[in-house]
């Protein structure tokens, strides 16, 4: 059986199990709601654009985080791994860091910024700088040595031998980093808008809970994975693939 | 058909009929070696430290075409590091010219045992990457990568990538971006090791050519004997750990000269019982340490 008829037959069987467990009257309608209302409320959701609008603003925001987080992570990584005394003493402490939920952040945020756009920006950045901070700072040191040994031999030195040299092979391991660090950032994103709100996926999905609207939380949910598969998924796992590829990391090497 | 395969069916018919673009010749600048009481040591996890290189003294002319034959592991690559400027001697001096070394410099290039290209640049851009850094222009750049391709054989190569060629291809490349910066100084560390005969031959006879109509010094590392009297004006032997010279021979046969030679066959003897002795040793050495761990 190929790859897509089991994924066509998985899913098929799992929305069958849905329809049979509504149809069982367990709970009711409004804590359980049937695929079909769920699809309805996808629906109204696009149709009168409310959807839309939510993911432009959650996507610009994200947009804005994530892209202060690649600068930031990769300035602050790219300096740890060029000072033996930041590698021993920052490093470890990001690392501890990293294992503190995105969310944890929030509380702290809102204190210092209000209930604002700047306390979610801040979230998203804490919640992804970290883990591309971090593989940029062991991409540097994953750099085999032959290529720097190679690169000063034949005259590159200073920033040249960083942009020409340190940088390009540092890249595949940068690149999965980002990913990591989009991951982080997405879920960041919906968190921090799901309590400080002003418009948003996160707040839609509040909305639908003070209206008692599973249906319509369900649907966000289901926009909100969607579009992090979608970038993942598909822009990420593209670009990792020809960086190996292309670093003859992968079979054709 | 791979493309590897491809290229060397196509590579022996296009080898005997180009002709070598003599336009690449360069006069180098003339530049002798010193190496004076040289030692090198690492620390190691348990135990004395690790002596790779034990007063080492070596005068290596300008001009010359010095090859270094040893057992695996005697130092002869971290000799080459030492006079590239990318080690250091724990005591002792490296000069070049008198002037002590103190780091890397594109007069003395560095072909690498493991080539060294770089997998983000297409074989073209490798080639020009020596002559980028010192800031030469984008059309000249061109020109002259195009050149030393040729000298390789490797026109048609100049957009794919290194992960799309043989190993020997890449060793050719390496020694394409290597005589691009036309140094003054050559240090080759195994470069032909990996190489098939016939390409090998091929590249000696180039090699030799290139260094008589530039007068650039070559070191040349080699575990093979005969590649070495094959070469060079001079081979000297390097004992197993810690590396020292044991002996060393000025080579006086005619050139071109030929692997295959008697004469070279002859003087590759006396060397290669020498060089079994200290095989031995290291096999010895590397017994005992198996052995007792």
């Amino acid at each position: 059986m190929s790859r897509v008829l089991k994924n066509v037959a998985f899913y098929g069987a799992l929305l069958a199990a849905w329809v049979l467990v509504t149809h069982a009257k367990i709970w009711p309608p409004y804590l359980f709601p049937a695929p079909l209302s769920v699809w309805q409320s996808l629906h109204d959701g696009f149709a009168d654009n409310s959807f839309w609008i939510a993911i432009a603003i959650s996507m610009r925001r994200v947009a804005l985080g994530y892209g202060l987080s690649v600068v930031l992570g990769m300035a602050l990584g790219f300096g740890i791994a060029s000072s033996k005394f930041l590698e021993e003493t920052v490093a470890p402490l990001l690392t501890s860091l990293q294992s503190l939920p995105s969310i944890c952040w929030l509380p702290l945020a809102m204190l210092w910024f209000g209930l604002s756009e700047k306390a979610i920006y801040f979230v998203i950045i804490t919640g992804s700088v970290l883990s591309i901070t971090i593989s940029m700072e062991s991409g540097r040191h994953a750099i085999p040595r032959i290529y720097s040994q190679a690169g000063r031999n034949l005259g590159a030195r200073g920033w040249k031998l960083f942009v020409y040299v340190l940088l390009p092979a540092s890249l595949p391991h940068l690149v999965s980093g980002l990913k990591q660090g989009w991951a982080f950032a997405w879920r960041a994103l919906v968190s921090g808008e799901m309590i400080v709100a002003g418009l948003g996926l996160g707040q839609l999905l509040m909305v639908g809970r003070d209206n008692n609207d599973m249906s319509m939380v369900l649907a966000v949910m289901l926009v909100i994975v969607l579009i992090g598969w979608a970038i993942d998924g598909l822009i990420f796992r593209s670009i990792e693939g020809w960086f190996n590829r292309r670093w003859g990391l992968g079979a054709a090497a | 058909m791979s493309l590897a395969q491809l290229a060397s069916s196509r590579h022996s018919e296009v080898l005997h009929t180009t002709p070598v673009p003599h336009s690449l010749d360069y006069d180098a600048v003339p530049e002798s070696i010193q190496l004076r009481a040289v030692d090198l040591s690492f620390p190691v996890r348990k135990g004395p430290r690790l002596v790779a290189l034990s007063n080492i003294n070596l005068d290596i002319r300008a001009g010359e075409f010095l090859c270094v034959v040893g057992p695996s592991g005697c130092g002869k690559s971290t000799l080459l590091s030492l006079i590239a400027g990318l080690a250091f001697p724990t005591s002792g001096e490296v000069r070049v010219n008198d002037q002590l070394v103190k780091g890397p410099g594109t007069d003395r290039i560095l072909i690498f045992q493991e080539h060294g290209l770089f997998p983000w640049l297409t074989v073209g851009q490798n080639v020009e990457f020596g002559i980028h850094m010192m800031g030469m222009g984008r059309r000249e750049r061109r020109e002259r990568a195009k050149q030393y391709l040729q000298l390789v054989h490797l026109t048609e190569f100049r957009d794919s990538y290194i992960h799309q060629l043989s190993g020997g291809m890449r060793q050719r490349v390496a020694i394409a971006r290597a005589l691009a910066t036309q140094p003054s100084v050559l240090l080759m560390d195994e470069p032909f090791a990996a190489l098939d005969a016939q390409t090998r031959d091929i590249l000696h006879d180039e090699l030799e050519r290139i260094w008589k109509a530039t007068g650039c010094t070559i070191v040349f590392v080699t575990h093979n004997v005969r590649e070495a009297v094959r070469l060079g004006s001079r081979v000297i032997l390097m004992t197993y750990r810690p590396g020292t010279i044991r002996s060393q021979a000025d080579i006086v046969l005619p050139r071109p000269r030929h692997m295959e030679d008697p004469r070279v066959a002859m003087l590759s003897g006396g060397i290669l019982d020498e060089l079994r002795e200290e095989i031995d040793k290291a096999v010895a050495a590397e017994y005992s340490h198996v052995s007792s761990s």
